[in-house]
This record gives C-alpha cells, structure tokens and sequence, in this order.
C-alpha cells in the first residue's frame, strides 16, 4: 500500500492533485484500488458539468460491485481522462499516475488529510 | 462444446414451409435487405443433438438440490406444463372476442379469486410479467393513489437495507427517491428508524416478511401501522410469501398492495424466465390498476374491465405470462386449502431441519427459529482459513449440489442463504447437511482445495474480469 | 388432497425432535396471534386426475378458430416440432439464471448464440438475454436513451397501441415527457416529426412494419432524427426484417421487438418475448442479463452473465432498470426457431406472409365497397376500408375463421401468415363476399 508524498487525501479514499490555486486532478488511492478489486469499468461525468463537495460525480465497476467516488472540492470539470474509459485496469495499475478528472474554477474544498494522517487512516481501516 | 454456428455447413438446413401456393411478391430493392444474415444452416440431427449437449451442461430443479435462497426453487409438478400445453390454451388469440375465450378469461377469474383469498386482497392483475415488474407496478398504484388525493408531496419510499435490489431500483423507475433504513441487530425492522423515517414525504415502505434473512418481523403490525399513519401505504414483496401462506397474509398484516412470483410460490419452472409477477391490492388502488382485467358478470360470463380513466395504463402488452397463470392455478387447485398451508409449513420445517443439523458448525448469524430460508456466515472461516462463501458454494457445485445464495443479503458478510424447499425429502437434507459438513472440514484440512474448487464441472471457474473488461457478448463470424 | 411433499408424518417428527421443537406452529411463535390465519376458503385439494378434467374443462370453454387472420402483436406462425422438442427438456425447464456459470454452460451458451442470432437479424452489434415482450422491451429502450439535457421521447402515433401504452406507462413512472408523432396515411408523418425534435428529445421510436402493417422509410426517419442528435429506436417484426432493410442498415441505434413469432404460440398473450439490440456504443445501457464469452482458468473457452455491475442487485437503487428475471426458455424457443429455419428460411417465411397478404388483399379488394386504406408497401398485415366491419367478422367467426382486427366500424387490420393457404384464403373472401352483400 503506498501512499503519494504529493498529494492530499479524502477520508473516502481519493487523491487530490493541486495543479494551481482554482485547478485539481482527482483520482482514487491506492488504499482504494486495492480494496475495491479488479475494476472493469469507470463511469465518467461529462466536461462542463459541476461538482460540488462531496457529492458522487463518477463510479468504478469492478465484477460485482460499483463505489461512488466523491469529489473533495466544489468547481466544474474541466477535462476527463478518457484513456481509463478503455482501460479502466490502469486505476489498479498505477492508482496515482491514473487521474479520473480534472476540475477547474474550484470554490470550496474540504478539509483535506495530509499524506501522514492519510496513511494513519488507512493503517487503522486495514485493520 | 462447438457453437451452433460452428456446426453450421452450407446447403444444410431443415424441410419445413411448402412452396408458395399465391402469386409470389417481392420487395422493391431500395426496400430489401442487403446485410448478410448469418443464421446456422444445420440439419434438424445436429439441432437435436447440440441442444442435447448443451442440455448436459445445465442444472435445474431436476438435477438435484437447489437451495438457492430467495428463489425458491421447488419442484415442478409436470401437470401443469402439460395443461399449459393444451391446444385450447395455447392456440388462443390474445385478441380473440370474449365470448370465444372465456376459458381464459375464467382462468384469469379464478387465479385472481384464489390467490386475492391467499394474499387478503381484493383485485388482482396478472399483467406483470416477473417479480420486479410487479414492483413497478405496484409502486405505481401508489403513486397514482398519492396522486389522486392531491398528495404530491409523497415522494419517499422507504426499503430496508437488507430488501432485494429490484426494490429500490423499482422504486426510482417509478419516480420516487429511496429512502434507505438500517435493519436492527435481529435483522428486523428498527422501529425506531422508521418513525424517524416517515412522515409527510412518505409514500409508502417496501417490505418482504418474512425478510431476507429468513426471519418472521414480529413488529410487522406495528410497522404497517407506523406507515399508516404518517400517511403512506404498504408495499408487500412477496418474494418469501412461501413461508407463510395458509399461516397468515398480507392483507391482514396491514399490506395495501402485493406482487406474488408465481415461478416461486406457485410452483411454476423459473427457466430463467418466463416468471409472472401478479400484484394484488386493497379497494383503495383498484381504480389504478392496469389495463385488461376481468370481470364475471352475474351469468357468469367473463368479461374485460372497461377502462378506467385513472388506470396506470399498460406495463406489457396484453394481459401477461398467461400460460404462466394457467400452471399456477393448477398447482392451487391441486393443493387446495389444506395442501397450501402444508407447504408453507414444510419450506418452514425443512428449513429449520437443515439449519439445526448446521449451526454447530456454520456461524448463524441470527438466531432460529428461521422461516423458509436461513443465512450462514462464512466470515469466521474466512478469518482463520482464508475460506469464503464463494469457495463453499464452488466446492458445492463439485458434490452436484446448486450452492445457496451467495453475498446477499448485503447485511451479512460472506452470507450464504439457503431455502430448502419444501419439495425436499429428509433424505436429500441429510445427504446435503452431510456434504455441508465434509467441506467445512475440508476449509479446515486443506483450505487451498476449496480455492481450486470446482474442479469437476464442464468449465473450472471463470475469468469474469476479463469478460466485464472486454464484453463480448455475440459471436464474430 | 394433492400435495408435493414428500415426508411422512414420522419423518416430520423426527425433524421436529432434531430442531427441539414439539410441533411445526411453534417456529411461527414470530406470527402475531392476532393476525394468525384460521381458515384458508378455498376449494379442496384434488387429485391430478380431477384437476386435470377440470383444467382441461376450461380450455374447451374456449373457441379454437381452424384459421387466423388477425395479428395485431400477437401472430400466428408454424412452428417446427423440434422447436418444443428442444425447449421442453427439463434441464432447461427448471433451471433459473445461470448464477454459477460453472454448471450453467449450457443455458449460458444458448443465451450466447441467441444473443449472435438477434444482433444478426437486426443487423445490429450487441443483444441482452430478452426481456418480457416487444412492448416492455420498447419502453426499456427509450430509458436507455434517457440523459440529464434529453429527456423528452417521442413516439410514432402508427405503432401498436399496447405498446404505446406501456412507454407511457413507463414514462410516466421516471417523470419522462413523452409526445406521440401524429400519423399521416398510415404512416408518421414526417414533417411533424422534424418539427418535434429538438435539443430536448432523447428518442424518437418508430415500427416497422407498423401497426397498419405498412413498411415506413425507415431510413429517412432515422436521419431526421439524428441529425436533431436523439438516438432512434426502431420496434421490428423479426421475421420481416429477414426480408426487408434491417434496422442496422436503417441506422437504427436500437431495435428492439416483440419475438413471439419465432416459435412461440398464440397463448392469449404470453409468455412472449422481447428482443433488444443496439450499438456497440450503447451496450454498457442495455438492461437486464447480458452474457459474454470467456475463459476459465485453464483456458477453456466458456460463457458468463457479464457486465452485472449494471444491474439492480448490485446497483439497487442507481441501477438504470429493475429487470431481474429474463426469458430465458423464450430466448432459447427462438433460438431453435431460427436454426431449424435458417437464413433461408427465414426469407422464405418472409415471403410467404408478403405474397399471401398482398394476394389476400387483392382478393378482398375485388368485392364491391372494400378498399385498401392506405397505399405503401405492406408486409403480412394492412387495413381494408369495408362497411360494417361487425358483420363479416361475425360471417367468419360463425365458420370458425378468426377476421382481422376492427379499428372502427369501417376498418378492419388482416394479417395473413404462411399458416393460411391459399383455399383458406379464398374461403375467408368468399364469406366476405357474402356477408357485405
């Protein structure tokens, strides 16, 4: 289980990458891909369409299951990686290196855990 | 195992049709298909003997014990598929007169008479053609009831988290939000949930009882009443009504409307279809109800309703899985007022016989006595063996036994459910409980067995990521 | 009494001392008293052999006509005998969807080649294991061309009327808006539609033939339709469009259609099934089961339900459709009446129906004060203007020959399969003849 020193984290298992001040890349953790299993699809939302805090704004399918992912901050996706729409094995791959979207004109955001409490959350969750 | 189109040979084909006895037509070219049209061309021998292969690599009722929680899967009698099969059923135009199908529609009749005295309903309709159309349906009784009285606001339905998963999805088909409430430690309603729950925005609960874990809500009367009284009705799958007709019904437990699986409880082949999913209501919602049902007159001749203005409309076209409703009125008239109430008895008995001759050694995690069904846990095993419920249900298959429910109810991990039937002997409970109990010694021995399990069937276990990745789903010629 | 339990009343009891209980009423000590059920009224049980003549009884109540004209979705076709011979073998029979893909290859491979054999009708990519009828399969389709900017779905007013009912039924359940393209000599009325479409519609679904029997330009709808960017949706006869331009060629995105002519009886009304194909596109929208090929872990090609994260058990209440339960032995009755009549026999049925229909329709229309009412091409059905429609059906009836569906006094919907010969033709017009003069 790895956890990225770059990025800051979700209690609900998703990275944030702060591209500058309004713009982020989000994606699922590593903690995440590993629990979740062999993922078989992703379903994406659309470039243009808000998110707002902790709302649902993609799901990942793995045999026989589906998780919502959240989005940690309130803006409008800007870009969405399309390569995972063909190869949604990439997530389980190089969780960090695969980025579901990208959201832009970010409002709000929630408070965000720190890689060193990140992985305190995911030692006790592992338990 | 070749795939008919596999087997398929140029010039091969089957006699069928005479020649044209009418001046032959054909279709203008800018109207007539130019795309190739592989069908198999293959001589009636080869149909008849593929079919017989593929036949061999299929488990049913037949083959043997079906436990398979939640579906209940009886035996079928074989009267009803050949009633099913008389030319005076089968041969019917849906669209005939109705002085030229009152057979039917007396079939319809009485099927509606005696299944509303089960249920303690007072209409039914047969139009619904499985279980979770039935939900639909039902649930759009309810909203054109809200609807009727000015009652917008209702918008809710509440589903316990261990319902089946048609429920809350059926619910969204018809237009509501889901309202999802924790079961308590007993696997039952918490009461106290549920008056949180309900209040203006209520439309209904939708709720199966016995529930998915096989247990006997005794609050039941005290949670419909809960729901009444916030202004909601009550929604009644009857998914487990085997354990219980004959012993007590919907109706009388405060239950506005139901959907019954005949391809369960009436003894009907499920073969993957076709089901039949009846959905009986109290007086209140028979204005709603589909198009197509039966009336008798005082003559006794059989009739449609005319249509109401403030029906639902249609769910299928035409009156539903009829020859489905022809079986299941067999199966009643066979069994009759003592014989129902004696199969629920025994789906109850033969279920409590197998959980007893289990419980020393599988984790039950509620407490007997169950109904028709009961669930195990395999997460004790899991723990200390790396065992799941997936690796029993596959050893299962090794000893030609179709596995238990597997993963549901979701409340429950690593939950096996298993529902006996009451078509079962003692003898192939005992033979089962046996083979139960030499794979649990088998998870303690030798654990790695039951992850390489099944390893007698046709096909070992799949890759189903690889399938889910890059779905294929037809044949490339 | 008849019953299926097989205990004795010593082996109840010795299950009872094994569980620790004295009798069967005690594992229902959850069962509120009060509400505890005394009397079941209900007839008695009875013996097969009553049951039986009691069954049969009702059946005979019923009018078995020597010959059909009517169809109306709902048609009547031969079907080969190796089409029950196959579909009542009871592995198959009594079987349930093939959860455990292990000892299921057989129902899971049969589903496969049903799947091949209706994307190959349509002309289409993919196909789901079925769902209930043509009309529940139609509505299902227009949900899957549903998004949050389209909503609307618009339907043509020419398709049949219980299917139309049921996408109403269905849209008004999901809160949809649905308007129905108005009709214009027995076909949609083309320029309407455009005028309908906008950014707002999600579908537009048209038949073909449609409810009149007539063979629309399917093509030239399609196009309309998505040039305003909805998805079209055409609801075919499956034996037509082994004839005619297939809904692949016209463009459609999804076809979907009642399959009940390929070797399923009459029945009053089911069970049928209902046949939906789309695009590669589309699949991941699809509902209900979809099986898929594979391999296992030794390599060995095999089948299994796929692409389940879709559906309600796992999705519940974000699922896109409820469907649990399929057709499956309904699929497996096409199936088998596709391979026993081939490609060859497919057209040759097509055929059949188009020629006898076409010269039926002569026929009818020689007899003074009949006509047809609508002139484009037409398939095994098509509507005669005729006076008083009630007394040539009752003409018919009394020779035990089903007529056509009355649309009003005036009109009358035939359908003539490959069933009718040809002196039964001739027969049915001579009574006509008769009964209009």
């Amino acid at each position: 289980m790895t956890v990225n020193s770059e990025m800051l984290y979700t209690k609900s298992h998703e990275w944030i990458k702060l591209m500058d001040d309004t713009t982020a890349r989000v994606g699922l953790t590593d903690f995440a891909q590993a629990s979740l299993g062999d993922l078989v699809f992703v379903n994406l939302p659309e470039v243009g369409d808000p998110v707002a805090v902790e709302e649902s704004f993609a799901d990942v399918e793995s045999v026989k299951a589906v998780s919502d992912v959240y989005s940690p901050v309130t803006g409008t996706i800007s870009a969405v990686n399309e390569e995972l729409l063909d190869a949604p094995e990439k997530i389980n791959a190089e969780p960090y290196e695969a980025w579901l979207v990208e959201i832009s004109d970010i409002t709000d955001r929630e408070d965000l855990l720190t890689p060193k409490e990140y992985e305190e959350l995911c030692e006790t969750e592992g338990e | 195992m070749k795939l008919i189109f596999e087997r398929s040979q140029e010039g091969r084909g089957c006699s069928i049709l005479p020649a044209c006895d009418v001046p032959e037509v054909d279709c203008s070219p800018e109207i007539s298909r130019k795309a190739p049209l592989h069908l198999p061309q293959i001589a009636e021998v080869d149909i008849s003997r593929h079919y017989t292969e593929l036949m061999k690599q299929t488990h049913g009722v037949n083959d043997g014990f079906y436990p398979l929680g939640s579906c209940t899967m009886k035996y079928n009698p074989k009267i009803n598929e050949e009633i099913a099969a008389l030319p005076g059923f089968s041969k019917i135009h849906p669209l005939q007169p109705s002085h030229t199908a009152q057979g039917c529609l007396e079939v319809l009749g009485l099927a509606e008479k005696y299944l509303c005295e089960i249920t303690g309903m007072d209409h039914m309709t047969f139009q619904p053609a499985a279980g979770a159309h039935g939900e639909f349906t039902g649930l759009l009784l309810i909203k054109a009831y809200h609807k009727s009285r000015g009652d917008t606001a209702r918008t809710k339905i509440i589903v316990p988290d261990s319902a089946h998963g048609t429920n809350p999805a059926s619910a969204v088909m018809a237009g509501f939000t889901v309202v999802n409430i924790p079961s308590g430690e007993d696997g039952c309603v918490d009461l106290e949930k549920l008056r949180q729950a309900v209040g203006e925005d209520t439309a209904g609960l939708m709720l199966t009882n016995p529930n998915t874990v096989g247990i006997f809500d005794k609050n039941i009367l005290e949670i419909t009443k809960t729901v009444h009284d916030a202004g909601g009705l009550n929604y009644y799958d009857g998914a487990n009504l085997n354990a219980v007709m004959g012993v007590v019904r919907p109706g009388d437990m405060g239950f506005d409307v139901v959907h019954l699986n005949l391809h369960k409880t009436f003894s009907t082949p499920h073969g993957g279809g076709p089901g039949s999913g009846p959905v009986g209501c109290k007086e209140l919602l028979s204005a709603f109800l589909p198009s197509g049902h039966v009336s008798c007159e005082e003559d006794g001749t059989y009739g449609f309703d005319a249509p109401s203005p403030r029906s639902i409309g249609s769910v299928k076209n035409f009156y539903g899985n009829f020859l489905v409703v022809v079986k299941a009125l067999t199966y009643i008239l066979t069994l009759g007022r003592e014989g129902i109430k004696e199969a629920a008895q025994n789906a109850v008995l033969n279920a409590n016989y197998l959980m007893a001759r289990l419980s020393d050694l599988y984790d039950m995690p509620y407490a007997g006595p169950c109904m028709h069904e009961f669930v195990m846990s395999l997460e004790p095993l899991k723990k200390e063996k790396g065992v799941t419920a997936m690796d029993i249900a596959k050893a299962l298959l090794d000893h030609g036994i179709h596995p238990p429910t597997m993963y549901f109810p979701l409340i429950v991990h690593e939950a096996l459910m298993a529902e006996p039937t009451e078509t079962e002997s003692i003898d192939t409970l005992d033979g089962a409980a046996q083979t139960f109990r030499e794979i649990y010694q088998q998870a303690l021995d030798n654990p790695q067995s039951l992850h390489d399990a099944p390893v007698s069937t046709p096909v070992r276990r799949l890759d189903e990521v690889g399938a889910a990745r890059n779905p294929k789903p037809t044949y490339s010629f | 009494m008849g019953s299926y339990v097989p205990s004795t009343q010593q082996e109840r009891r010795r299950m009872l001392d094994t569980i620790g209980v004295s009798t069967i009423d005690d594992l229902y000590c959850q069962v509120p008293k009060e509400v505890k059920l005394q009397n079941l009224n209900l007839p008695q049980g009875k013996s097969e052999l009553e049951v039986r003549s009691c069954m049969e009884a009702l059946a005979q109540k019923n009018m078995q006509f020597t010959s059909i004209f009517r169809g109306a979705g709902a048609y009547h076709h031969y079907i080969p005998a190796i089409v029950k011979s196959v579909t009542s073998k009871e592995e198959f029979v009594t079987a349930y969807t093939p959860y455990q893909a292990e000892i299921s290859q057989g129902v899971l491979q049969s589903i496969f080649e049903f799947q091949t054999m209706i994307s190959q009708l349509t002309g289409l990519d993919a196909a789901n294991a079925s769902i209930y009828d043509g009309a529940s399969a139609a509505a299902e389709a227009a949900a899957m061309c549903r998004d949050r900017k389209r909503q609307k779905v618009l339907v043509s007013e020419a398709v049949n009327p219980g299917v139309l009912s049921t996408i109403r039924t269905y849209c008004e359940g999901a809160n949809t808006p649905l308007e129905v393209v108005p009709v214009n000599d027995g076909v949609t009325d083309k320029q309407a539609l455009s005028q309908m479409l906008d950014e707002t519609v999600s579908c537009f679904y048209m038949e073909y033939p449609n409810f009149y029997g007539q063979i629309e330009d399917a093509t030239d709808l399609g196009e309309l339709v998505h040039q305003a960017g909805a998805k079209f949706i055409m609801g075919c006869h499956p034996i037509a469009i082994s004839l005619l331009k297939c809904p692949g060629e016209c463009g459609a995105d999804i076809a979907v259609g009642e399959g009940q002519p390929l070797g399923m009886p009459l029945a009053f009304g089911g069970p049928y099934l209902g046949f939906m194909t789309c695009t590669q596109a589309m699949v991941r929208r699809l509902p209900g089961r979809i099986v898929g090929e594979t391999v296992d872990l030794q390599g060995k090609r095999a089948y299994v339900l796929t692409l389940q994260a879709r559906e309600q058990h796992i999705r519940r209440e974000k699922a896109s459709s409820n469907v649990c339960s399929n057709q499956a032995l309904c699929a497996m009755t096409a199936s088998v009446y596709m391979a026993a009549m081939g490609s060859a026999g497919m057209r040759q049925t097509a055929k059949l129906c188009m020629s006898k229909a076409s010269y039926a329709a002569g026929e009818l229309c020689s007899i003074p004060g009949i006509s047809q009412k609508f002139k484009g091409p037409y398939f095994n059905e098509f509507v005669t203007r005729c006076p008083s429609s009630q007394n040539i059906l009752c003409a018919l009836e009394e020779k035990g020959i089903l007529g056509g569906l009355p649309l009003d006094e005036e009109s009358i919907l035939w359908c003539v399969t490959e069933m009718n010969s040809k002196k039964q033709i001739d027969q049915m017009v001579e009574i006509v003849r008769e009964a209009v003069k």
